[in-house]
């Protein structure tokens, strides 16, 4: 009986490490964060002033937003490398709605967001129905939204919105730039689908294992598509902010987008092996690899070093992600 | 806290040494220090009379000590030749001598009576035959001492019977097996010796000669263990399920079968007979060409698994790993994944922790919370998990592949235990299993399949094992 006891009070305690072991990953990330900030605080005078703070925070608007829905791609076991394009076809069409077709702006917005959602659409039913590589599929997509980007604008950028359009990349609401705010919404609806919803958890259980789940009745080509087009819809929205910050329609917007948008999720903790990530990780990824990039232009550091920097911090983020779950996998045993 | 405490193992060349003991005994761990995967915070081993240092898989393999895993270390797109001889290719200067390689690999394949081309690429060979590929490797480098890991464990009985062979050649060669299994069957058949492990320590070594059945059992568990198959009284009632002329191409050929309430149908048959796919097409995870199914009375259009759990059909797989658990998710998740208590899209997160509870009470999951990760599960508790997903979709007839496989023996007895329970509340089971006492012992009737086809279904007061092998090995009888 005495033994029994040992083994359930040795389990719990596991348990608890588990937990603990859970939290540590994500504080690696957080603290990372945390470390840069104090650092630049002291370095730079610039640093801490709300100007600043609110700067990087609507530079990193479109990054952190399509972040969330590639968070979600990611724990599928999937990937989107068509978000930086799709960004710059949703954004340019989204201004052509209201330069050509005059379309309220509000309208335009959606618009473009459903452009992206369209091309997730695209995308969903490549990997669900046709079923290719989510690699090989969202990379054709990447080259065709470009593509069509430069059809559409002939490679040249579209000007001629109204100031109004400036609101939602520039816009303030009492001292808070509204690209913010749209952060912090987007994160909290795509913390909720996550945690609370069907959609969520089927994306993990798909991505964990793809089998189990479509033997447990999950209708796993819905659910796929889904995650797919919320992705592309949240390229719209980024894009839109970002046409939105320049006033116009830039068809060269987005290149390289989506390696910065996979390092936020990687580094905050999803793994490209699915079944991982959460949006809280994913945003201090996007928020460590902004801190790095203001950091260096405050520090007059060459530009050329960030690079550098934010490729070591993905490597440092994996290898410690790695060595934790080989532990937690060591401590199944 | 160790896995493996203070284990003293001899092992002398040209017998069968078996290692015996529940999951979690230390078997593996031991082997893996054995073969220098790990290495052991304090002891030694000796090959030969001479002390061996630690330098990993390795020198384990230059000093004549090879394991073969349960899961094969082959690459598939690679030769049978190319495989036997990975990392050690013949030939000089980078560039490989294929045709002395292929003409060795010939001599192997020969001694473990493997009858294919050398050139043959792994991924097209069977499970059996891939095996075999492992055993000639580990002769390729001239072991001394073979570690085999449950190596019945996905063989079907005929198949086994060429592995003993195998075996018994390898040991008149003076080579010593180290084998692993909880089987007690082969270990009454192929072992010379057995050591008993129990919470990482040795029990006792004794030879098989001064073992029988129960005495075994009991030094594995370290208690009696009171009966492995507690199949209840039921009274068997209605037709439930009917399942008419599947067919799937080669591999299901018009198959017919039902299960009554309070049934326990068994499944025999060899491996690729077909148990597994026709269980598969009745729940509609393959594609099925015709038949149909009939639950209640009711004809069912079941086009793919979602189908058959809104009917109350359920399938647990055979591969609770590979395609029953999202090891990731905890055992709550996992537990509603079937059926998921959710409004509007949104998941009533309180009624899934108490659904979750509930069912581990129930089952007797031992976890110390329902939201641990499903992955640090013992075999057993992660077996009871899937069945706690099923009886939350309300199956009525429920189809166990190899529920048995890989959970150790008080595990087995406690699944057999709730397969006649559910069979008690009038639901009809349905039971997948290589292992014919399991189904001779719970089984009211069966069914034994041959390449595709229902090749006959005995009820229970005919039930023999002869009968059985007879069926499943296609010998004409006259039934």
């Amino acid at each position: 009986m005495s033994d029994t006891t040992a083994t359930t009070g040795g389990r719990a305690r596991e348990a608890l490490r588990e937990r603990f072991s859970d939290i540590v990953s994500q504080l690696a990330a957080a603290g990372a964060l945390i470390v840069v900030f104090i650092v630049l605080s002291f370095a730079s005078p610039v640093f801490l002033t709300a100007d600043n703070l609110f700067n990087i925070g609507s530079q990193t608007a479109v990054t952190a937003v399509i972040a969330v829905g590639m968070t979600m791609v990611i724990i599928t076991a999937g990937i989107d490398l068509s978000v930086g394009s799709v960004s710059a076809l949703a954004g340019v069409l989204g201004v052509m709605l209201i330069t050509g077709a005059g379309l309220p702006v509000p309208l335009a917005i959606l618009g473009g967001i459903l452009v992206g959602a369209g091309a997730g659409l695209v995308n969903g039913l490549l990997v669900s129905m046709a079923g290719l590589n989510p690699f090989i599929a969202t990379l054709g997509m990447l080259t065709v939204a470009r593509g069509l980007v430069y059809i559409f604008t002939n490679a040249q950028a579209v000007f001629g919105a109204p100031d109004s359009f400036r609101l939602l990349g520039q816009g303030v609401i009492g001292p808070i730039p509204i690209p913010i705010i749209i952060i912090l919404v987007v994160a909290v609806a795509g913390y909720i689908v996550l945690s609370r919803t069907r959609l969520g958890r089927y994306a993990y259980a798909m991505g964990s294992n793809l089998e189990a789940a479509r033997l447990s009745g999950i209708p796993i080509r819905r659910y796929l598509t889904s995650v797919y087009v919320i992705s592309g819809a949240l390229a719209g929205l980024g894009g839109m902010i970002a046409m939105s910050r320049v006033n116009s329609g830039q068809p060269n917007f987005g290149i390289g987008l989506e390696l910065d948008v996979i390092a936020a999720a990687v580094i905050g903790g999803a793994s490209l092996f699915g079944g991982q990530g959460t949006v809280l990780g994913t945003l201090i990824g996007a928020f460590l690899i902004a801190l790095i990039r203001n950091g260096a232009v405050l520090l007059d550091i060459n530009t050329f070093y960030q690079q550098v920097i934010i490729g070591v911090v993905i490597w440092l983020a994996v290898i410690w992600d790695q060595y934790r779950r080989r532990r937690l996998a060591a401590a199944s045993e | 806290m160790l896995a493996v405490d203070d284990v003293d193992l001899d092992i002398m060349p040209g017998e069968v040494h078996v290692m015996a003991g529940e999951n979690g005994a230390g078997k593996s761990t031991l082997m893996k220090l054995l073969s220098q995967v790990e290495r052991p915070s304090r002891g030694e081993v000796e090959i030969s009379g001479e002390r061996v240092e630690f330098h990993g898989p390795g020198h384990a393999q230059h000093l004549g000590v090879a394991m073969v895993y349960q899961e094969f270390a082959l690459a598939p797109h690679l030769s049978v030749a190319e495989n036997l001889y990975l990392g050690r290719e013949p030939g000089r200067g980078g560039f490989v001598n294929r045709r002395a390689e292929r003409e060795d690999a010939r001599g192997l394949l020969e001694r473990v009576g493997l009858q294919v081309s050398p050139d043959r690429l792994v991924r097209g060979l069977t499970v059996a035959e891939q095996q075999r590929v492992e055993i000639a490797k580990a002769l390729a480098i001239d072991a001394k001492v073979l570690i085999l890991d449950e190596p019945t464990a996905t063989l079907a009985e005929r198949e086994i019977e060429g592995l003993f062979g195998v075996i018994r050649d390898l040991t008149s060669h003076g080579i010593a097996v180290l084998y692993i299994s909880h089987r007690l069957d082969e270990i009454f058949h192929i072992g010379d010796r057995v050591t008993v492990m129990r919470d990482g320590k040795v029990v006792d070594t004794l030879p098989v000669s001064e073992l029988n059945e129960d005495k075994l059992v009991r030094l594995m568990v370290g208690r009696e263990v009171e009966n492995l198959y507690p199949k209840p009284e039921i009274e068997i009632g209605d037709v439930l399920l009917r399942v008419s002329g599947i067919s799937r191409g080669e591999k299901l050929k018009d198959c017919s079968f039902e299960v009554r309430a309070g049934e326990i149908l068994g499944f025999a048959g060899l491996v690729g007979a077909g148990r597994t796919e026709l269980a598969r097409a009745v729940f509609g995870a393959d594609r099925k060409d015709s038949g149909t199914v009939e639950l209640e009375g009711k004809k069912l259009k079941i086009k793919k698994p979602s189908d058959a759990i809104d009917a109350g059909l359920g399938y647990l797989t055979e591969d609770r790993k590979g395609d029953g658990l999202a090891l990731q998710l905890g055992v709550d998740q996992n537990i509603t994944l079937a059926n998921l208590p959710a409004r509007f899209g949104f998941i009533n997160l309180g009624e899934e922790r108490r659904t979750a509870r509930r069912r581990k009470e129930e089952l007797n999951i031992r976890t110390p919370s329902v939201r641990r990760k499903v992955q640090v599960l013992s075999g057993g508790n992660q077996q009871k998990v899937i069945v706690a997903r099923w009886l939350e979709t309300r199956a009525k007839v429920l189809f166990f592949d190899e529920p048995a496989r890989g959970i150790d023996v008080g595990a087995k007895a406690e699944m057999f235990g709730l397969i006649g329970e559910l069979a008690k509340e009038g639901n009809g089971m349905v039971l997948i299993s290589s292992y014919l006492p399991e189904l001779l012992n719970m089984c009211d009737r069966i069914l034994v399949m041959h390449e595709g086809e229902v090749a006959g279904v005995i009820e229970r007061k005919e039930f023999s094992e002869e009968r059985i092998i007879a069926l499943a090995t296609g010998a004409k009888e006259a039934a």
